[in-house]
């Protein structure tokens, strides 16, 4: 289970643990496995140096996976684990696991305020819309009226959105991908390796057991290049299959509005053009849903800001600069003492 | 313990020798008693008296001024003899207004010394007190010797030439009170002095208005036509060292210090705001210079997540809290339990249930500690019985965490952590290291290793090469610490962890008697902050001659080996705590014997001669 290797001859085999997978046939989480695997290996970082940190759920059971550092802790509460590890050591690469009931149900506050927080640590978010482990009850982001066992006239709550969520949060990078789209989410986890800081990876994932085809509208294969906006910083904000189709702002409803290039005098000029750093395009990127609006993959928001663990790290420093090391001899005998 | 005599009526002012006194300061909780009555202590610690203190003030940080619920109190006890408690009835009473006397008077020693405010006593704050007509002006305080001063002209007469408003001059009133006080009991004012130019260095005004306050109350005592009989209280005869104030709460913190240092490993407070706990988060977090990293968490529960992380990281996780964050720490608190993780987990304990009492003290989150978790979840409790011991108790805390990879609780409560006593430093050099392993051998590894004799697993730390694992709140299998569900497997790790928990009692110091002899009538057995009202009331009831003993409890869980033998060598053992009687729930269930109860949950902490009653009524029907 531990082997000594080297930065530059890593292989996905060396963050593959003995342990069976044990997720349903079938399951999304299998993909995502995957391709974690097979991306660890560019970063350079020995498995030994990594620490793969989850909460409950189907998701939370992917550190038993990785054959790194891992720990599978209590429901919701992995933003915490991660960020204690991370203070305790800030050489050490922490990436967390959670599911849309464990991070924005029983974790929601938590994961607010690891966002707002900014520890360097990567988090990604199987969102399948449902309970999976406790067997198929609705979850904060399903659709109202929801049928399932726990609601069997329907679900009435109205559904969070993480992206959203985590951008009120104040986190400093969110982004989005699918899955089964193995290229695409390599690129999206490259990019929230590089960011410095908390990063949010909402990964729609598919539930076969208790939630199948949730994401099929706009992840099926006929139906994709419509349905979603891939987007690239710097570039027109443009989907479709012949690209056609693009964003503007349209100041009258203070919304984006979908046009077609080509039409009424509509030039790829006048399609907005993505940036990462702006958060109030973010806002409304992040707020697409279809049918309205395609839906947006990739890096929606992302600016770097001081981190936690470097702050605490620099205050640390500062006072030993100020004060000198902490000595207890001096500490106990310091203010008023009189001697006997 | 001090024998006070009652002030008598005016004899000139003679000094007269005192063995010591109790001064119980009160008002209006933005009269400031609690500065008052630490300064009135740290002069008190200076000339070298034995002390303790109870400051007593109320919830609300600024109740509406004059109520009876916005009463803030501090009470002393200093002594040229060793004193153990703050004292069950004051020989002084300070009350700065009406509600401060109605909420305090009945404390007082008859013909005790009052001093009031007669400022403060107009028609609606009188009111707000609940008082139909002024005290000062019927017969109804005929019992004390009542100096009525008018101590807020005083005082604004005393700041006028510093053109300080007036609302900000009568702040300077307890400085003037505080003068009398050091008249009366002959204290220098030097120190306070000396505190009050740190303080408010940057507000030189206020600083001079209040040493004027303070000598004008100092001058007052002087020159009064009624002039008081003044008292000294020689030092107490402390063994040779050298000494300091400290707190319950600001003992504990150093203590965690220390463990770093003995250590040489950093620790990491995840902490979320509670009274009475919070001091210790403050205090902690002024000394990351000492090795240690202080966060204050979202809530209770990812302050003990995150210290719990820190651990996994191979720091020391702490988490400070009081009893209703403690209920929501639990979960968290078994997953350390079941990852066999080092964690402190301090519990300075309040009135419960649920909010409580926020700022009364306590100690009925024992039975929660022991068993309040999921599970077959044991892990050690200790319980610090002084401000002083508070110092090595976390120390103590430490060690066990870390030699037996398990969290520890440990209890204390809102008297012991905001009461003060004067404590002898102790010699670092002579403080035993704890010796702390890190696992880095790959060879034949598993996270699940033990070790033979203590039971605890190994702690293998991130970043280590070979030794890369994953642990979790799921059951582990023995021999390879991967999940297991193999029914005979949990039974074999339910039982290591019981046994590792239970083992600790052969690395923990025999239990003592504090007073008497083994094999007697009457053992008194106290756990906690109990520690110096007991031994006083014990010590008073062996001077009659009643064949009683005392012992304290530091550990809980497991309890020190030779414990049962002990009490089984008396013929009554009386356990009082402020609870409904849960030690004598967990001694009972394990030793079978009938052990008695006194239970008190007032909030308040017990007093001497109600123990001293108890006692000898066991004894004497």
């Amino acid at each position: 289970m531990s082997k000594l290797i080297s930065a530059d001859k890593l292989t996905r085999a060396d963050f593959t643990s003995d342990q069976e997978v044990r997720w349903c046939p079938g399951c999304g989480d299998y993909a995502i496995l995957a391709t974690v695997q097979r991306l660890m290996p560019e970063f350079g970082v020995l498995p030994h140096q990594m620490v793969w940190v989850s909460g409950i759920g189907c998701s939370s059971r992917f550190p038993y996976y990785m054959d790194t550092y891992g720990f599978h802790t209590i429901h919701g509460r992995a933003p915490a684990f991660a960020t204690g590890i991370k203070i305790a050591n800030p050489h050490l690469a922490v990436w967390m696991v959670t599911g849309d009931g464990d991070g924005l149900s029983i974790g929601g506050n938590h994961l607010m305020h690891f966002l707002r927080r900014n520890p360097n640590v990567n988090a990604l978010l199987f969102n399948n819309e449902i309970y999976g482990l406790t067997k198929g009850q609705y979850s904060p982001t399903s659709e109202v009226g929801k049928v399932t066992k726990s609601t069997p006239l329907g679900s009435p709550d109205h559904p969070l959105q993480p992206v959203p969520f985590a951008l009120g949060a104040g986190a400093g990078f969110v982004a989005r991908t699918v899955a089964t789209e193995a290229k695409h989410q390599m690129m999206v986890l490259r990019r929230a390796n590089e960011h410095k800081g908390a990063t949010l990876t909402e990964i729609f994932q598919n539930c076969n057991v208790f939630n199948d085809g949730a994401f099929d509208k706009f992840t099926a294969r006929d139906v994709k290049a419509d349905r979603q906006l891939l987007l690239e910083h710097g570039q027109p904000m443009l989907f479709g299959k012949d690209r056609t189709q693009g964003l503007v702002f349209d100041i009258k409803s203070f919304a984006l509005s979908i046009v077609k290039v080509g039409e009424n005098g509509v030039t790829e000029d006048d399609i907005l053009v993505h940036d990462e750093h702006n958060l109030n395009l973010a806002h409304l990127l992040a707020r697409m849903q279809y049918p309205a609006y395609p839906v947006a993959l990739g890096v929606i928001y992302s600016e770097e800001r001081p981190t936690y663990d470097d702050v605490l790290t620099e205050q640390g420093a500062t006072a030993v600069k100020k004060f000198g090391r902490g000595s207890l001899k001096e500490l106990l005998h310091s203010g008023d003492t009189w001697t006997v | 313990m001090a024998q006070s005599a009652a002030p008598q009526p005016p004899t000139g002012a003679k000094i007269k020798t005192l063995n010591g006194a109790v001064v119980r300061f009160a008002g209006d909780s933005g009269d400031g008693m609690q500065i008052t009555g630490s300064q009135f202590t740290s002069t008190s610690a200076l000339l070298g008296n034995d002390l303790t203190t109870f400051p007593d003030f109320p919830a609300e940080i600024r109740a509406p001024a004059g109520t009876l619920y916005g009463v803030s109190a501090f009470q002393i006890n200093f002594s040229s003899d060793a004193v153990f408690t703050p004292g069950d009835a004051p020989d002084v009473l300070v009350a700065m207004n009406p509600a401060g006397l109605k909420t305090n008077l009945s404390h007082l020693k008859t013909g005790g010394l009052l001093i009031v405010n007669a400022d403060a006593f107009s028609k609606a704050n009188l009111k707000k007190a609940s008082y139909d007509e002024n005290p000062l002006e019927d017969d109804s305080l005929n019992a004390y010797h009542l100096l009525s001063v008018d101590i807020g002209k005083q005082t604004q007469a005393a700041v006028k030439e510093t053109g300080l408003t007036s609302k900000e001059a009568g702040r300077c009133k307890n400085f003037w009170t505080l003068g009398l006080m050091y008249w009366i009991y002959s204290r220098p004012r030097e120190a306070t002095i000396k505190w009050l130019e740190a303080k408010f260095a940057k507000r030189p005004d206020i600083v001079k208005a209040n040493i004027l306050a303070l000598n004008a109350g100092h001058a007052y005592g002087e020159t009064i036509e009624f002039s008081h009989e003044r008292y000294e209280v020689p030092s107490a005869k402390h063994s040779p060292g050298t000494y300091r104030n400290i707190s319950g709460n600001q003992a504990i913190a150093w203590g965690f210090l220390a463990a770093a240092e003995l250590s040489g490993t950093e620790i990491v407070l995840g902490s979320y705001p509670i009274t009475p706990a919070s001091d210790v988060l403050h205090e902690l977090a002024k000394y990351k210079h000492h090795g240690i990293t202080t966060m204050q968490a979202e809530d209770e529960i990812a302050a003990v997540c995150t210290a719990i992380g820190a651990s996994y990281a191979g720091k020391i996780g702490l988490t400070t809290t009081s009893g209703p964050g403690l209920a929501l720490k639990t979960e968290g608190i078994g997953l350390a339990v079941c990852t066999e993780l080092p964690l402190v987990v301090l519990d300075v304990q309040r009135a419960g249930p649920s909010t409580g009492l926020p700022t009364k003290t306590e100690q009925s989150d024992l039975l929660q500690a022991m068993y309040g978790r999921n599970g077959e979840s044991p892990l050690p409790v200790i319980a610090a019985y002084s401000p002083g011991d508070c110092f090595h108790s976390a120390i103590e805390a430490v060690r066990i965490a870390t030699k037996y990879m398990t969290p520890v609780i440990l209890l204390t409560d809102g008297y012991l952590g905001n009461g003060a006593e004067p404590w002898r430093i102790p010699d670092v050099d002579y403080l035993p290291k704890i010796e702390v392993k890190k696992h880095t051998d790959p060879e034949g590894f598993h996270p699940w290793l033990r070790d033979e004799e203590t039971l605890a697993r190994v702690w293998p730390i991130p970043g280590t090469p070979g030794t890369t694992h994953r642990i979790g709140g799921l059951e582990k299998d023995y021999n390879s610490g991967n999940i297991s569900y193999d029914a005979a497997n949990h039974q074999r790790m339910s039982d290591v962890r019981a046994a590792k928990v239970a083992g600790i009692a052969k690395d923990i110091p025999a239990q003592s008697l504090e007073l008497g002899k083994e094999n007697g009538m009457l053992l008194v057995l106290g756990w906690g902050s109990t520690f110096g009202a007991i031994r006083e009331a014990v010590s008073r009831c062996r001077e009659r001659g009643l064949d009683v003993a005392h012992a304290q409890l530091k550990y809980i869980n497991p309890f020190p080996e030779n414990l049962q033998s002990l009490l089984a060598g008396f013929d009554r053992v009386l356990v009082p705590e402020m609870n409904m009687g849960q030690l004598v729930k967990v001694l009972r269930s394990q030793f079978m014997m009938p052990i008695e109860s006194y239970a008190k949950i007032e909030g308040q902490p017990f007093k001497i001669a109600e123990l001293e009653t108890r006692i000898r009524g066991l004894m004497e029907s």
